[in-house]
């Protein structure tokens, strides 16, 4: 009987092209490259000047997504941009992508949006594949069961030219999450929860593969909520083993196969599951009947605690290194040690991202806010992850629930999440955000950022101030 | 890439755990095309007032530590996006080795492919140097790939981990671009032999 193998071992085994020795890492093929314009133009640049070629820009996809604003379509119908730079960087890719045959979803098109929210909905993300983007948070994509992790810029060329990129193989750790979730308590609650357990570097050098009970009942949406943080604890990729889920999940989607090649598919990608009996280099576990919503208090996401909790105070920490960095943490966000965080003002509240920016996340938000409004004082941003999230959601009217609310109703983007374009959170003022980042100026110089799920962000939106959800349901 | 073989430099020392790439280049930064100015733009909410003048408590604004090309810093450096511009603005800026407990893996992987050598030391040889750096603002180690030691001022020889074909590639100046295309028959058969899996065109 041959050894028992784990998902990612699957998955990393069928695309060697060339196995790793110990003077030589493998050439791991890429079945996905995913390109946008802020960490493409620069790989260009490099195999242009090299006198190389795309190698499969059929397996290349592009869309704008960072640096695009999310402002108000004019009166022709387009998003107009006025950052001069933005301009410049939209305007590379549209060259790039005509010069090298490469798809790419223009800004304002139908299927434009935050490429880990694009790839899934367009059938392009799929079980058992290898998938790469100048992103960090591509570990999006391992919620089918397909190994994607984040690149730089030197690797993006490396895989226009060749679609391969050499790695070395990573441990891995199985985070297992049993029991069930009670209600008010997200996906996001369960990744916060993760992190704030185990640390920002808890996950160096592994790959994560999230299983149990409470991982098995998630959507698709939820899923990739929990893989796309796996890089805040340090892993460079989360995966979940693909399952009816997945598959009805996929199947009908523009870039699935279709009839017998779709049955096919499944059927291969059935056997990507761990098998019974393999082994993990590493273990992690969380009990979601425990869990209630998580937020964070401090400027790296591993700085966590239960809503209901209060934030820690230095005696707490376990070094002066960290006692430290608590100090530094809580003087920028101008929190107290052992206080509460329930009830404390709050400015803005941020509704999207890659991590939070999905259908079922605005449906959450919508639902929270439905027939309540805005605090006064707040400005509740909401911003679809795609322009097919911002079809979907306005068909159902969440749109006009947003707005009647007072919330604003945005084009689709990264957004606030990493305020590259004009969605600043100004200096000094609390956001509470489903983004997956609270570094200091993360959302703009002197910004504070408290992150949790859709539900706590919409719920502090209506009361103006950090409010268990659970309390409004 | 240039050969690296040895390394010898002034020393600063940034004692923060978690350091992660936003920090070290603020995302306003990303919206150039090419590698223009990131250097001016390193840990630029540390080294700027809110006016824009240097902030003269920050340890690169320190005139001793004028011409610095080895950066000592808390575990888990570079973490969070995976921005290249990251390891291109401490590059830019000047240094050429950056010494930690622990890289995050992606700021690894992007710093080994520029020739930005990340040295990983236990946390004693970590908090000795950031010792050195305080009381000795002077202190210059030096660094040799070949033997994978860093000597310290006393003369104390530390080793350090790295994986062999990197440390090749940086002592060669081995292009890995240029060492994957030579696998080009390895690729063509790969794509030859797995067109069931691989039957998803985005052009389709």
């Amino acid at each position: 009987m041959s050894t028992p193998k784990t998902l990612f071992e699957k998955v990393w085994d069928a695309h060697q092209v060339r196995p790793e020795t110990a003077d030589t890492p493998a050439v791991l093929y890429i079945d996905l490259h995913l390109i946008h314009e802020v960490t493409s133009p620069q790989a260009f640049t490099e195999i242009r000047e090299r006198g190389l070629k795309v190698r499969r820009p059929d397996r290349t996809l592009a869309t704008m997504d960072h640096s695009t604003p999310t402002t108000p379509r004019n009166a022709q119908g387009i998003i107009p941009v006025i950052d001069p730079q933005a301009i410049n960087q939209l305007d590379q890719l549209r060259t790039n992508c005509a010069e090298f045959g490469i798809p790419l979803f223009e800004l304002g098109s139908e299927n434009q949006g935050i490429v880990h929210v694009i790839g899934p909905e367009q059938g392009a993300t799929q079980p058992g594949m290898t998938i790469v983007c100048g992103d960090s948070h591509t570990s999006t994509h391992g919620a089918f069961g397909a190994l994607a992790f984040g690149i730089g810029t030197s690797e993006v060329g490396h895989v226009l030219a060749t679609q391969c990129l050499l790695q070395r193989k990573a441990k891995t750790c199985a985070v297992r999450v049993d029991g069930r979730l009670g209600p008010g308590v997200t996906a996001k609650d369960i990744i916060l929860a993760i992190i704030a357990k185990y640390g920002v570097g808890g996950g160096t050098g592994y790959v994560f593969e999230y299983m149990g009970e409470a991982i098995r009942a998630l959507s698709m949406d939820e899923r990739m909520t929990i893989c796309n943080m796996s890089i805040e604890g340090g892993a460079r990729a989360g995966m979940v083993a693909p399952d009816e889920t997945t598959f009805e999940y996929v199947a009908g989607r523009h870039f699935a196969p279709k009839g017998a090649d779709f049955d096919a598919a499944v059927a291969r990608w059935r056997t990507l599951p761990s098998d019974e009996g393999a082994t993990f280099d590493h273990e992690m576990r969380l009990d979601a009947d425990e869990l209630v919503p998580m937020i964070t208090y401090g400027t790296n996401p591993g700085m966590g605690i239960p809503i209901t909790g209060t934030v820690p105070t230095l005696d707490e920490m376990g070094d002066a290194s960290a006692r430290t960095a608590l100090d530094k943490a809580l003087a920028y966000m101008a929190l107290e040690p052992g206080k509460p965080l329930l009830g404390h003002p709050i400015d803005i509240v941020f509704i999207g991202s890659c991590t939070n920016g999905r259908l079922s996340d605005l449906r959450q938000a919508a639902g929270m806010i439905k027939g309540r409004k805005v605090a006064e004082g707040v400005r509740m941003m909401v911003v679809p992850g795609s322009q097919q999230v911002r079809q979907q959601a306005e068909a159902e009217g969440l749109d006009e629930i947003f707005k009647a609310a007072g919330a604003e109703w945005r084009e689709a983007g990264c957004s606030a999440c990493l305020a590259m374009n004009s969605d600043v959170v100004p200096p000094g003022k609390y956001a509470v955000s489903t983004s997956n980042r609270n570094f200091v100026g993360r959302q703009g110089p002197g910004s504070r950022s408290l992150l949790a799920s859709p539900l706590t962000a919409a719920a502090a939106a209506v009361t103006g101030v950090v409010t268990d959800p659970r309390t409004m349901m | 890439m240039d050969p690296i073989t040895t390394i010898t430099g002034k020393v600063v020392a940034i004692p923060t755990e978690n350091i992660d790439t936003d920090q070290i280049i603020p995302a306003k930064y990303l919206k150039v095309t090419n590698k223009d100015g990131l250097g001016d733009g390193l840990f630029e909410t540390w080294r700027y007032n809110a006016d824009g003048t240097p902030n003269s408590d920050f340890v690169l604004n320190r005139p001793e530590s004028a011409g610095a090309t080895v950066l000592v810093a808390g575990k888990n450096f570079g973490s969070g996006s995976s921005r290249e511009h990251a390891p291109w603005a401490l590059q830019a800026y000047g240094f050429q080795a950056l010494i930690s407990p622990s890289f995050a893996d992606i700021f690894k992987s992007n710093a080994l492919k520029i020739g930005l050598l990340p040295i990983i030391v236990d946390e004693d040889t970590y908090y000795q140097l950031v010792s050195l750096c305080e009381e000795e603002p002077q202190t210059t180690v030096t660094v040799d790939l070949a033997s994978q030691t860093v000597t310290l001022p006393g003369g104390q020889r530390v080793s350090f981990p790295i994986d062999g074909f990197s440390k090749h590639c940086l002592l060669n100046g081995v292009d890995q671009l240029g060492f994957i295309q030579q696998q080009e028959s390895d690729i063509a058969a790969f794509e030859a032999s797995n067109l069931v899996a691989l039957n998803t065109s985005l052009r389709g």
